[in-house]
């Protein structure tokens, strides 16, 4: 019995949720790395088809300005009163650009207290990402749904990250879905399940980190920012998350100029890396890998357990 | 005769039931297998001595339960080739994800690449021939049969190990519960250099390896526990 329960459990984590990361090398693929990664997550559907969600890094603003993805509750939200409001308080130049229940807002600051001020002012909406490059898009539904949502295959950028979510732990919602933001131009999305989550939660929420659900994933991207706040490097924070977050995950972190990729010490859920000339990309899957141009003859390693990988541009 | 399948054009349920068809007959033929491209279950559940050659890169599941057949990947497999293979040969020319040969009763399984964690977990009586390193937790619980491992092993090597028998001939980062080295009679270095010719490595020598087995601490029943029960 107990080995045959072991196998299974093996078995059973290793096949819920599909993640899948894409850092382009040439201009070509920075010019098609919307129609890649839409490739890449359509391939993940199995994995992860109750709701997907993407981060894209791509048209950075100008230095002492801010880019922000808010969330609406739906496509016919007035995103023209949030934004009269907005430019009333803070004094400073907006721009708005709406994609389905998403809007990307440039901000003519940095940004600080405006975090608060939508906690206060428009509960309803969910900033999913901040910084200068950023833009986290999520929603409910088959990933090619979503995808097509958003028009993901006319993007273009430096690198991408995306996420195939099979609710294990918490309810189907958008707000469920991944990425996480973890801070400034930071994301996370998960493939696993952690099961110390709610004594974290506790803690961190104690140290002012707010949480908007009680999944476990949003756990561990409120921990890595609480981290990297109290002065840790990302991988310093990682290295810390190895200690402290019990559970099975792969995680693979947006970055600013990369991405990282961190797999718990036992290792169940699975990962792949490539590299090519082109790119350098990341699934749960070598299927989501096999739709990328030369990935006949891309270098293919499985990341080592609790072993941090990271590329950077 | 070739017979050639393009899963470009068709699908694996497909390519399955035509691999199928001739189960518990003594076909020989061969069959060719073009772009994979990761899917799962390619070449599962065959049950004749068919020769098969699959072009590229698979998924989970690779010629699982295989029986007779002779299979060869040129590429990578993911999770579980061979898993609970009965008899035949499983090449892969490249690397293996977790739990490669699990469970597996009889056959042969090489991998000229390495072989992440968990290879050869509850192995039933296959051999497993790993040219490269294993991952952590290799032959977990491994009842029977040869594990070779011409690399290094990872953590917890042959944790709760039954009666398989394990050779490296590289570093062991730690044995798990119940696993410790043994001396290695004639009888285990005829039985390595069998295995060894029979995956095709000729330029390593026998004497090169160590070998591993269980204690029989955790799983035998012992007298002086008798007073507990």
């Amino acid at each position: 019995m107990a080995i045959s329960y072991c196998y299974l459990l093996i078995l059973r984590v290793d096949i819920l949720c599909g993640i899948v990361g894409l850092f382009a090398k040439s201009p070509s693929i920075e010019q098609s790395l919307g129609a890649h990664i839409t490739n890449m997550l359509t391939e993940m559907t199995e994995r992860g088809p109750d709701s997907a969600g993407f981060a894209i890094y791509r048209k950075p603003v100008e230095q002492g300005r801010t880019k922000l993805t808010i969330l609406a509750p739906s496509e016919s939200y007035d995103w023209h009163e949030m934004k009269r409001q907005l430019t009333k308080r803070f004094e400073c130049e907006i721009s708005c650009e709406v994609h389905a229940n998403h809007a990307v807002l440039t901000l003519g600051f940095d940004g600080a207290g405006v975090y608060d001020w939508f906690y206060e002012n428009f509960p309803e909406l969910y900033i999913n990402s901040s910084g200068s490059t950023i833009e986290i898009y999520k929603d409910k539904g088959l990933p090619i749904n979503v995808l097509n949502r958003f028009e993901v295959e006319k993007l273009q950028g430096t690198h991408a990250l995306g996420h195939s979510r099979m609710a294990t732990e918490s309810a189907v919602t958008i707000q469920h879905s991944h990425p996480f933001s973890t801070g400034q131009d930071l994301c996370l999305v998960h493939n696993g399940s952690l099961s110390n989550h709610n004594i974290l939660r506790e803690n961190l929420q104690k140290q002012g980190i707010i949480f908007r659900t009680d999944n476990d994933s949003e756990v561990a991207a409120g921990y890595l920012m609480h981290r990297m706040r109290e002065g840790d490097s990302l991988d310093e924070a990682l290295e810390r998350a190895l200690v402290e977050l019990d559970g099975f995950y792969t995680f693979a972190i947006g970055t600013r100029d990369g991405f990282a990729v961190l797999r718990d010490p036992v290792a169940c859920k699975p990962a792949i890396m490539a590299e090519t000339d082109e790119w350098v990309a990341m699934a749960s899957e070598y299927r989501a890998i096999a739709v990328l141009p030369g990935a006949d003859n891309a270098e293919c390693w499985e990341p080592e357990p609790a072993k941090i990988y990271s590329w950077s541009h | 005769m070739m017979n050639t399948i393009d899963l470009e054009n068709s699908d694996v349920t497909e390519l399955n039931q035509k691999l199928h068809d001739v189960n518990g007959t003594k076909d020989k033929s061969e069959w060719q297998i073009l772009n994979p491209k990761g899917r799962h279950n390619v070449a599962v559940g065959i049950d004749a001595p068919l020769k098969v050659k699959i072009d590229g890169h698979v998924g989970y599941y690779c010629a699982g339960m295989n029986k007779h057949a002779n299979v060869t990947v040129k590429g990578n497999v993911g999770p579980g080739v061979a898993e609970n293979m009965m008899s035949g040969i499983v090449h892969v020319t490249g690397s293996a994800s977790q739990y490669a040969g699990a469970t597996a009763h009889g056959g042969l399984l090489i991998i000229d690449g390495d072989a992440s964690s968990r290879c050869g977990i509850s192995m039933k009586g296959v051999d497993i021939l790993v040219k490269g390193s294993v991952g952590h937790m290799s032959a977990f619980m491994a009842q029977s049969g040869r594990l070779v491992i011409c690399g290094d092993a990872g953590d917890a090597l042959g944790d709760s190990l039954y009666e398989a028998h394990i050779y490296v001939r590289g570093k062991i980062a730690s044995l798990g519960a119940d696993c410790i080295e043994k001396p290695i009679k004639s009888k285990h270095q005829k039985e390595l250099g069998k295995l060894l010719k029979d995956a095709g490595v000729n330029d390593i020598d026998v004497s090169e390896f160590r070998r591993y087995g269980s204690a029989r601490k955790l799983y035998n029943f012992d007298v002086d526990n008798v007073d507990v029960y």
